[in-house]
């Protein structure tokens, strides 16, 4: 397989509402990219931009819109779209503009600017449901996720407590992250007697709505070489799709991200991803899900992660497990969607160059991954990177 | 590395105090959507009281939401099949929230219920009642596995539509 490296990537500030318009946030994003990658426009050949539903921007043909602001003016433009999940879904498709041969460089943005809707954006995925057999039931979007946490829960028996730890462990880390809209010290009770939302997922156990961009920039091994150094590489990457028929679907058990981390595994040459894998970056939208994916990328056995979280393996210090959301994931940095999973990419680059800072892993680390989730719960997107 | 961060973040009061400036619109969206063949079926059969699923022979699953083609075996399917208007609670929930965020003082406990007569893991969302109106209640009284019936409409009322189901309640 051709070899790609990440040249350089690029964070706004997480906001639950920002001044920038999405465009101005790109710019934004796209710039710090650059600046870290030592390029300029002149050096990109091709741009991928990844971003959620146009409802949210209130914007159709939203990437078009963005266009500018990605530098992508006269230039081989896609935008990918696979809903929660397009935000690491953009380095892969980054990954096989190059992989392809067709170019040299590509700039891979993310953005979501979701305060434009109102009352409130999550009246835009009403229109996830089924028109006929489930909308006119009066549906929101926290059911799905409330659904599938509950089954989780019941089909192994796991406690409310063991969940929360996750928001206090991510909100945590994200106290050390510039960009971070969440970030604090919270103690167990408080994230089990915050307001219900949607038992058992409470209002601290569900990430923010958030206004921010990211970006990465690609190269292929040709281009790395002459640029000279180091480099950390994209060593694998997988996707995959359940059934929208999601009422008969395995809630308690994400198969599709087992199916996607299998195909990146495969790619990467990894057998045995939980002594292979150092740090993680798993999709953390919701408490439960951090561990839901820990599970589907086979960094634990099923109903395991919660044990393994009592016993500090996911966290950032550890010296013998593996740190999962360094970052302090959508908990803690926020949730901008699609910005949200390519912040979790840049994360792992940081790590694995050794320079994130405050947020630096304890123990050495040679390989990492993020992945992220999305459109009707039924999409796995996972990157591997490796140094 | 994050070198530089860019980025101004809004408070609240910024909006309607005109520190900042902003335009409204207010989209108007009508849609009419076409049942198709399957879901038009399943509809006319809940006028008639009845829940149907699809089944196809090849892999012998018999699936609700009804669809025309199985998706695994990836060819038409064969029957149209009358399940019956039972099933077991495969997840449920209690909320407090409305679409728009907004709060509920009585909670909605949404399920996902595998329908008896349907292949395992085959489930329909719909609401539970009859259940508690807390979250103490409600967990009392229901968990993965409960077995619950549908409570329909009366017929002259019924519409062809999943609400002609008013909710399911569990049976003992
Ligand atoms: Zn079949």
């Amino acid at each position: 397989m051709p070899k790609v490296a990440v040249l350089g990537a690029g964070l706004t500030r997480f906001m639950r509402r920002s001044l920038e318009t999405g465009r101005e946030l790109c710019w934004e994003a796209a710039s710090a990219a650059l600046r870290e990658a030592d390029l300029t426009l002149a050096d990109i050949d091709c741009v991928v931009m990844g971003t959620a539903p146009d409802a949210f921007d209130g914007v159709h043909m939203k990437g078009e819109y963005l266009l500018d602001g990605c530098g992508a003016k006269g230039k081989p433009y896609t935008r990918v779209y696979v809903g929660g999940g397009s935000g690491v879904f953009a380095p892969i498709a980054g990954w096989y503009h190059l992989a392809s041969g067709a170019f040299r460089t590509c700039l891979v943005m993310a953005e979501e600017k979701m305060s434009p809707t109102q009352p409130h954006p999550q009246g835009a995925f009403n229109a996830i449901y089924d028109q006929f057999t489930e909308r006119p039931l009066g549906v929101n979007l926290l059911w799905i996720f409330s659904l599938e946490q509950m089954r989780y829960m019941q089909t192994y028996g796991i406690p409310m407590e063991s969940i929360a730890k996750v928001a206090v462990k991510n909100k945590r880390n994200a106290k050390d992250h510039p960009s971070a809209q969440l970030g604090g010290d919270f103690t167990v009770e408080q994230i089990v007697n915050a307001e219900i939302m949607a038992y058992p997922v409470t209002r601290l156990m569900v990430s923010p709505v958030t206004d921010g961009a990211g970006a990465m920039v690609l190269c292929n091994e040709d281009f790395a070489k002459k640029k000279g150094g180091k480099h950390v590489w994209v060593d694998g990457v997988g996707w995959n799709l359940d059934t929208s028929y999601w009422t008969n679907r395995d809630l308690a058990y994400p198969q599709y991200v087992e199916n996607a981390a299998k195909m990146a595994y495969k790619m990467a040459g990894i057998k045995n991803p939980r002594e292979e894998i150092h740090v993680a970056e798993p999709y953390d939208p919701f408490c439960y899900k951090e561990l839901h994916h820990l599970e589907g990328l086979q960094l634990a056995g099923k109903g395991e992660a919660p044990k393994l979280l009592e016993k500090g393996f996911w966290d950032r210090d550890t010296t013998t497990g593996i740190p999962s959301s360094p970052s302090g994931g959508l908990l803690g940095v926020g949730n901008p969607i699609a910005a949200a999973g390519i912040m979790k990419v840049a994360e792992i680059f940081w790590q694995l160059k050794g320079t994130a800072g405050a947020r630096q892993i304890r123990r050495t680390a040679k390989r990492g991954l993020a992945q992220a989730w999305g459109d009707l719960m039924q999409v796995g997107t996972v990157v591997v990177l490796g140094t | 590395m994050i070198s530089e961060l860019r980025g101004t973040s809004l408070r609240e009061e910024d909006i309607g105090s005109g520190n900042v400036l902003t335009t409204e619109w207010r989209p108007k969206l009508d849609f009419a959507f076409d049942p198709g063949v399957a879901i038009g079926q399943f509809l006319q059969g809940l006028k008639e009281g009845k829940l149907l699923g699809r089944r196809c022979h090849q892999c012998g699953r018999t699936m609700i939401p009804p669809r025309m083609f199985c998706e695994l075996c990836f060819r038409r399917n064969d029957e149209w099949v009358e399940l019956k208007d039972t099933g077991r609670v495969n997840t449920f929930s209690v909320s407090y929230v409305n679409w728009d965020a907004s709060r509920r003082e009585k909670p909605q406990v949404p399920a996902v219920i595998e329908i008896d007569g349907a292949s395992p893991g085959m489930g329909i969302l719909h609401l539970l009642s009859e259940v508690g109106e807390s979250v103490k209640e409600v967990m009392a009284r229901v968990k993965v596995g409960t077995a619950v019936q549908a409570v329909w409409k009366p017929a002259a009322q019924r519409e062809g539509s999943i609400t002609d189901i008013l909710y399911f309640r569990p049976l003992s």
